[in-house]
């Protein structure tokens, strides 16, 4: 591969890897405070994929409102998962709140058939995003930094909300100890729910953010919290570095697997999960 | 009879369950007399039931919820398949799918079960849906996308001793009740047994049975692997029904179909994800009759259940009709 | 004396704080030792490392001639160790015999045989009536476990810790929770156990009224390392050891 293929396919893994670390930081960050790993994560992010469709085309809002209203639609989605349905059954079995997510999931997909029919929806790029730059003198969309560039942003706006502020300490503070938490007087069901809504719109941000490159279909969701599990295995369950570690690994991955191998470029993604699992079971960076 | 007066003597609910199990025995034997629909529903209700009673062995047995069954049930189904096409002996298809499964559940067992709970589920998942992405992408040997089709419904031949022609759907229906009846109560006798009580110890608590002087991790592959097996013995009797394999049966979402019909019936009976299984395709058919929106119905279900209704039905039955019926016979001086 | 375990400079930490900090610790066959100390002292951490429920950070554990450091718990279990917890551990769904059944089973290597039913083995039938009838529990052998009140889960504990036949016992609180007339219960169960079937019974124990009657041996943990340890007397009036529990500043 050439030094110019190698940077190309870098930056590609490296957009890739942010849609990946946008959804695997609300799991995460959702997992490390509630203790819930929520399986229709997936749903979310296809949710805000068709939230941002119906703003930006049938409405036809501005790009950046879409994007920023169809994140709100997610978040709103899943405060309403997390106050009217998971907090009835938080003092009973994992598996059951896993099972809930579940149905979730099935609600969701048909819900997508419903309302935006079964066929693969891609809206038009936006003018002002829609070009190219010239890297390594080679034509990179434009689309894909403005990607990176937003994955940056809430990277360093979760750094600062979870590191800098009051609010972030109470989180921090919940996820290590809850009981001490609700001891110490936070509003650990409130807190609940504000978490639960914005991991959920994380994920409706990622699905948002991929409306103009990927078809989106109500079977997306499925197979992108596949790829979601493996990230967060990978990094370390409840890891949130880790799940930036596992986004790019992944990222990257399929990017360069694109190139290298490209019938086993899928296959690749689950046999790094599995040499993890077998050598560092608690993931690269531990995890809980 | 010794077990007559036995019976006799035990309590309403062994007296139901007894009634029922016969009811159930003879309604099954006749089911060829309603037709080839009633037969391929029916098939598809008995192969259900071994899925979900394996997936059972896990989840409420062992303290294990896996999302990927369906690997297993897709394996045995496509290597049946494979052999089908090139060796019509319907023993070979079964017994090479049923082994199959099970290796690839040694496999797959061994890199999830030193997890716990969560990660346990996620990994079934995602090893769940790399096999179907491998049968997805191996199209010289899967078909891909396309599944396997043409397989014939080879008939049962144990060279020297018996040759049944399986081609008449009420053969190969009778063929199934009775391996599924085998299969079930192979599990039975395992959740009966010495294992079943390790088992079940190691869902109440892990540290306890290790401290007994057990490996928590072996017995756990055990169960997963016996759970494969079920899997892969329902997949390899799917197959020659409809004489295809398609990828859809390694897809997660079928893994939840085991997961529902279970939780419908009770998890935590075991009987109960027979009876959930029997109630899926129920509701399944007559909710396709009215809508087009099966999985929306299913998902409401699945939160109905576990918001309210954890126990299933037979949980329901135990519950509030059984205790209906007792006092109805003590008002009758019974 | 037989040295039976033997703990040579074992060490723990919890990140920054030092639970375990260079602990040496003979234990002798049949020597009834006693482990006492002050909240936080140390001593479950201590079993658990003992019992390999957690792995030392540095040390070398023994038990009659083997080195052990490195074993699994179950591996220890099959040499002859086993413990009970100090929170109660028992198998709740399970009925009262059948927790003792998986013991027995497991000691006798039949606890995997799938077709095998526990309750129609001889030799597994016998074994567990003979435990229930050591603890005292024979009239509840159907019950299920979660539904017994504490004192008779706490026996349950004991019960499955001898199950396994060990050489050594470790029993983490056993009176915890008990009334008088069951602390004489459990406290005449360890003198049979000890002298029947050849045990060596190490406890943990706040209760000093048990503590001076059972033990042979008193050992005094104090922040990670112990203290001292002598014959219960000795202990007794100890000025360190008060100090300790009580706070009190002892001239030197």
């Amino acid at each position: 591969m050439t030094f110019e293929a190698l940077v190309y396919q870098g930056l590609i893994g490296l957009s890739l890897a942010m849609y990946l670390w946008l959804l695997a930081a609300g799991l995460t960050i959702a997992f490390g405070v509630l203790g819930v790993v929520n399986f229709a994560h997936g749903s979310l992010y296809m949710l805000g994929g068709y939230f941002a469709f119906t703003f930006y085309l049938t409405l036809q809002m501005n790009f950046w409102l879409s994007l920023l209203l169809a994140a709100v639609s997610g978040g709103v989605i899943g405060l309403i998962m997390e106050r009217f349905f998971l907090r009835f059954i938080y003092h009973l079995d994992l598996a059951y709140q896993i099972l809930l997510t579940f149905g979730f999931v099935l609600i969701f997909a048909d819900a997508a058939r419903i309302f935006w029919g079964g066929i693969p929806l891609i809206p038009p790029m936006p003018e002002i995003l829609d070009s190219t730059v010239s890297i390594v003198g080679r034509p990179f969309p434009v689309y894909n930094l403005f990607v990176i560039f937003v994955g940056i942003a809430v990277s360093a706006l979760l750094w600062l909300l979870l590191d800098k502020t009051s609010w972030g300490e109470t989180v921090r503070a919940s996820a290590s100890d809850r009981e001490m938490a609700s001891a110490l007087g936070v509003n650990i069901p409130r807190l609940f729910t504000v978490v639960f809504s914005f991991a959920a719109m994380l994920a409706a941000l990622s699905g948002a953010l991929g409306t103009p490159v990927r078809a989106m279909t109500p079977g997306i969701g499925t197979s992108v919290i596949i790829d979601v599990f493996i990230v967060t295995v990978i990094g370390g369950l409840g890891n949130l570095p880790g799940a930036f570690v596992g986004a790019l690994i992944i990222g990257l991955m399929k990017a360069y697997g694109v190139l290298l191998f490209p019938d086993a470029d899928l296959f690749m993604t689950y046999l790094i999960m599995a040499l993890v699992l077998l050598f560092r079971p608690k993931g690269l960076l531990g995890g809980r | 009879m010794k077990s007559w007066t036995a019976l006799t003597k035990a309590g309403l609910q062994t007296r139901l369950a007894a009634a029922a199990g016969a009811a159930l025995a003879v309604a099954l034997l006749i089911i060829p007399l309603f037709g080839d629909y009633v037969i391929w529903l029916t098939a598809n209700m008995l192969i259900l039931a071994l899925f979900a009673v394996g997936f059972n062995l896990l989840f409420s047995f062992t303290g294990l919820l896996s999302f990927g069954q369906a690997a297993f049930f897709a394996v045995g189904g496509y290597v049946c398949a494979l052999i089908l096409l090139a060796v019509p002996s319907l023993l070979l298809g079964v017994v090479g799918g049923v082994v199959a499964a099970g290796v690839v559940a040694l496999i797959i067992g061994f890199l999830c079960v030193r997890h716990t709970e969560i990660y346990f589920a996620m990994l079934t998942l995602a090893f769940g849906m790399m096999i179907h992405s491998i049968i997805w992408k191996w199209r010289a040997v899967t078909g891909g996308d396309d599944g396997l089709v043409g397989v014939p419904r080879a008939p049962l031949e144990i060279p020297g001793l018996l040759s049944i022609d399986m081609a008449d759907l009420e053969r190969y229906y009778y063929f199934v009740l009775l391996l599924v009846v085998l299969g079930i109560f192979a599990i039975w006798r395992v959740v009966r047994s010495s294992l079943g009580l390790t088992l079940q110890g190691i869902r109440d608590s892990e540290s306890r049975v290790t401290f007994i002087g057990l490996s928590v991790m072996k017995y756990r592959l055990i169960a997963f692997t016996i759970a494969g097996l079920a899997s892969g013995l329902a997949g390899a009797l799917m197959v020659p029904l409809g004489r295809s394999a398609s990828p859809a049966i390694a897809n997660w979402t079928f893994s939840a179909e085991p997961v529902i019909a279970t939780m419908l019936g009770g998890a935590f009976t075991f009987a109960g994800p027979i009876v959930g299984s029997f109630l899926f395709y129920i509701i399944k058919e007559i909710v396709v009759i009215f809508t087009g929106y099966w999985m929306m119905t299913l998902g409401i279900i699945v939160l109905a259940m576990v918001l309210g209704f954890r126990g299933g039905v037979v949980s329901v039955i135990q519950r509030q009709l059984l205790p209906l019926l007792e006092r109805r016979r003590n008002d009758l001086g019974g | 004396m037989v040295a039976l375990f033997h703990a040579q400079g074992v060490r723990k930490t919890f990140g920054e704080f030092v639970a375990i900090n260079d602990v040496d610790m003979m234990l002798e066959k049949v020597v009834l030792t006693s482990i006492i100390g002050p909240n936080g002292a140390g001593k479950t951490t201590l079993i658990n490392l003992f019992t390999g429920k957690l792995p030392c950070d540095s040390g070398r554990l023994v038990f009659d001639g083997t080195d052990i450091t490195g074993l699994t718990p179950h591996q220890r279990v099959h040499l002859g160790i086993s413990r009970s917890f100090q929170v109660t551990n028992i198998l709740q769904q399970m009925t009262v015999a059948q927790n003792l059944q998986l013991p027995v089973l497991a000691r006798l290597g039949r606890a995997g045989r799938p077709f095998a039913r526990p309750d129609r083995d001889p030799d597994v039938r016998a074994e567990v009536e003979s435990l229930l009838s050591d603890i005292g529990l024979a009239k509840a052998r159907d019950v299920r476990a979660k539904a017994l009140p504490h004192g008779d889960q706490r026996l349950l504990e004991i019960g499955m810790a001898i199950a396994c036949r060990p050489r050594l016992c470790f029993l983490d609180e056993p009176c915890s929770g008990m009334n008088p007339g069951e602390r004489a219960q459990v406290q005449e169960l360890i003198r049979k156990l000890t002298k029947l079937r050849d045990v060596t019974f190490v406890i943990i124990e706040h209760d000093m009224d048990v503590v001076f009657a059972l033990s042979d041996r008193v050992i005094v943990m104090h922040q990670g390392k112990v203290l001292t340890e002598g014959k219960p007397e000795a202990i007794r009036n100890h000025a360190g050891v008060k100090e300790i529990y009580l706070g009190e500043e002892v001239g030197d």
